[in-house]
């Protein structure tokens, strides 16, 4: 757990003081990452390398854990908490083993420990220790060396992990990868994490919490989906975007939201007994599945009405099918594509996993508003 | 392209050997020869000369260039750079002299001339190429919690290494090629065969003093050479 008590931070100048950071007060629960989000010069930066006395605050409290890290020298304190940098920051004159090794090796771990620990990193994001421990960091590609740069935060295990915009400089294509493998390691570790960030869509993906800056001033400290639904003032509504419901796409996946309780026949399966289930289940079409569970096309009640022989006769093929799991902005976007109001879902495994409407996804975005508009801050996240 | 450099060597060895065959004929090798014993002897006090003048000039300069990129020297620092700038204008004849009307003739004046004349690339190769280190290496470095005391040694210095290399070997270069100038201070060296062989006409004492300097020149930039492509680090090094 991380937590800001009026953390403040004024330079002086010239002319006048300016006020990096004024009076930050925020608490980041253990295990979640908490995205620091502004324009630039907004304060974010500061109050992050204020954490870790990279600049040292002019007032105010941080505790971690519980304890005040006041009380703590710079170095012990530093050693204790994972950095990560835009530039990445790996030491060219070192190699990749070295470089993974530094903070275990300034803690006095053994060498073997230290160097065991290295390789069972770099296995963790997918690099092969015996090709990369020995080489040089301009040997490697700049999603590799980010990569790099994350594990050798994570080298010592430290509870706390601070990071300034650490996927900023890299193409958008490698930044979606790292992030996905960044969240995946991080359901595992369970560190707390502070995050800086100038991009929205970047605080939706990844933060638990969004802490909106302005001015070096808090503007809004919340779940990213009460930050689309409800932003607390014109300024976050503006730096979200106009797009801000459509962000929320996001953050829902189809799961949530698909419905089960559709009928389902077999192509073998008579027309008027298909009818029948449709009559009870009181809806106009049915989806057609095959041995397996497989959705393999539909078939709708007026076509169907009167006739004789089997479903196999009316089926029409499925347009598309998407995943259980994606997010309603890719199942959204397949709909369009393919002029559908509706489309099946696939489980892991390719099994049939309900029906989406475009109707469902609307009203899964307009729930959060709520019958009145703009309600209380108690309908929090999905 | 290679094919180009064997064919400039082979010309290069073809031309050696003429030259080997034109000097042993005409006799010029007897009468260099016969400066045996000064050669050997001469070229020790010269080995010497810029051994210690070299040595101490690396020893003094780069910890001064390292003192003068401290963040607490940050305002002084171009300061005492721009004296060294002008220092380094002064031709090398014109330190020895100065040198000698301060400490008179001998080993002294000769040693502190030299001193001088190479301390300069040392400094300031040592200053630019600590500056030089990019400042998010030495933030990763802090953020990691390095002492300032670790950060220098293990990211600052080897950073720089090339560029400090670069200027010792340039250092040692004008050391070298300028030390024969000791012999008009008293203070030795081959430049007593290569002075005395002009005053008296004779060529045999004049490449008797300059075969072996020019030899040396080239021994020391060799090794140099080699020290800079073997001692720095791979990953910082643009040589390999």
């Amino acid at each position: 757990m991380i937590r800001l008590e009026d953390l403040t931070k004024r330079f002086k100048t010239p002319g006048a003081d300016i006020v990096a950071a004024d009076r930050v007060n925020m608490e980041v629960p253990t295990g979640e990452i908490c995205i620091l989000l502004g324009p630039s010069g907004c304060g974010k930066t500061t109050a992050l390398k204020m954490i870790n006395r990279l600049i040292p605050p002019t007032s105010g409290k941080i505790y971690i854990d519980g304890q005040d890290t006041s009380q703590l020298d710079d170095i012990q304190l530093r050693r204790n908490i994972g950095y990560v940098i835009q530039q990445i920051g790996l030491f060219p004159n070192m190699t990749i083993e070295e470089n993974i090794c530094v903070v275990p090796r300034l803690l006095n771990w053994d060498i073997r420990k230290a160097r065991q620990r290295a390789a069972d990193l770099l296995d963790l994001v997918g690099l092969d220790p015996r090709q990369f421990l020995r080489r040089y960091p301009k040997e490697l590609s700049g999603g590799q060396q980010q990569r790099v740069g994350v594990i050798r935060a994570l080298a010592a295990d430290p509870p706390v992990m601070l990071m300034d915009e650490p996927f900023g400089a890299i193409d958008p294509i490698n930044r979606e990868i790292i992030q996905d493998e960044f969240l995946k390691m991080q359901a595992e570790l369970k560190k707390t994490i502070m995050f800086v960030s100038h991009d929205i869509d970047e605080a939706v993906k990844m933060g638990d919490k969004i802490a909106i800056f302005r001015a070096g001033r808090i503007e809004q400290y919340d779940t990213p989906d009460m930050i689309l639904a409800h932003p607390a003032n014109a300024f976050v509504a503006d730096f979200v975007g106009a797009d801000r419901t459509l962000k929320r796409l996001r953050l829902v996946t189809a799961e949530e939201v698909a419905s089960t309780e559709v009928p389902v026949t077999a192509r073998s399966t008579k027309v008027s007994d298909a009818l029948h289930q449709l009559t009870v289940a009181k809806a106009r079409r049915a989806v057609v599945i095959d041995s397996d569970r497989r959705p393999v096309g539909f078939v709708t009640a007026e076509e169907m009405a009167g006739a004789s022989g089997t479903v196999r006769d009316f089926a029409h093929p499925l347009p598309a099918t998407v995943p259980v799991r994606a997010d309603l902005r890719a199942v959204v976007s397949e709909m369009f594509a393919h002029d559908t109001m509706w489309l099946a879902c696939t489980d892991d495994h390719g099994r049939f996993a309900g029906v989406i409407t475009q109707p469902d996804v609307t009203a899964a975005l307009r729930a959060t508003y709520g019958p009145d508009k703009g309600a209380g801050p108690e309908q929090g996240a999905s | 392209m290679t094919r180009w450099l064997g064919l400039g060597r082979g010309a290069t060895m073809l031309l050696v050997f003429l030259l080997g065959i034109w000097v042993a004929t005409s006799g010029l090798l007897d009468q260099i020869t016969i400066y045996w014993d000064d050669i050997t002897y001469l070229t020790r006090q010269h080995v010497f000369l810029v051994a210690s003048s070299g040595g101490a000039a690396i020893l003094v300069g780069v910890p001064v260039g390292i003192w003068l990129s401290r963040p607490s020297m940050e305002r002084y620092a171009e300061t005492v750079m721009q004296v060294f700038n002008i220092g380094t204008t002064i031709p090398t004849l014109a330190v020895i002299a100065l040198s000698m009307t301060l400490l008179g003739i001998g080993f002294p004046p000769a040693f502190f001339g030299l001193f001088v004349a190479s301390l300069l690339p040392i400094v300031r190769n040592t200053y630019a190429g600590l500056l030089a280190v990019p400042s998010h290496l030495k933030e990763a470095a802090t953020g990691m919690g390095m002492t300032q005391r670790q950060i220098l040694m293990r990211v600052e210095i080897p950073n720089a290494l090339y560029v400090i290399f670069s200027g010792i070997r340039t250092a040692l270069a004008i050391n070298v090629g300028t030390t024969p100038l000791a012999f008009l201070i008293g203070g030795g060296g081959l430049g007593e065969l290569i002075f005395t062989g002009i005053d008296l006409m004779d060529t045999g004492m004049l490449l008797a003093g300059a075969v072996p300097t020019a030899a040396l020149a080239v021994a020391v930039d060799f090794l140099m050479g080699q020290a800079q492509l073997r001692l720095i680090p791979k990953g910082v090094n643009p040589l390999r």
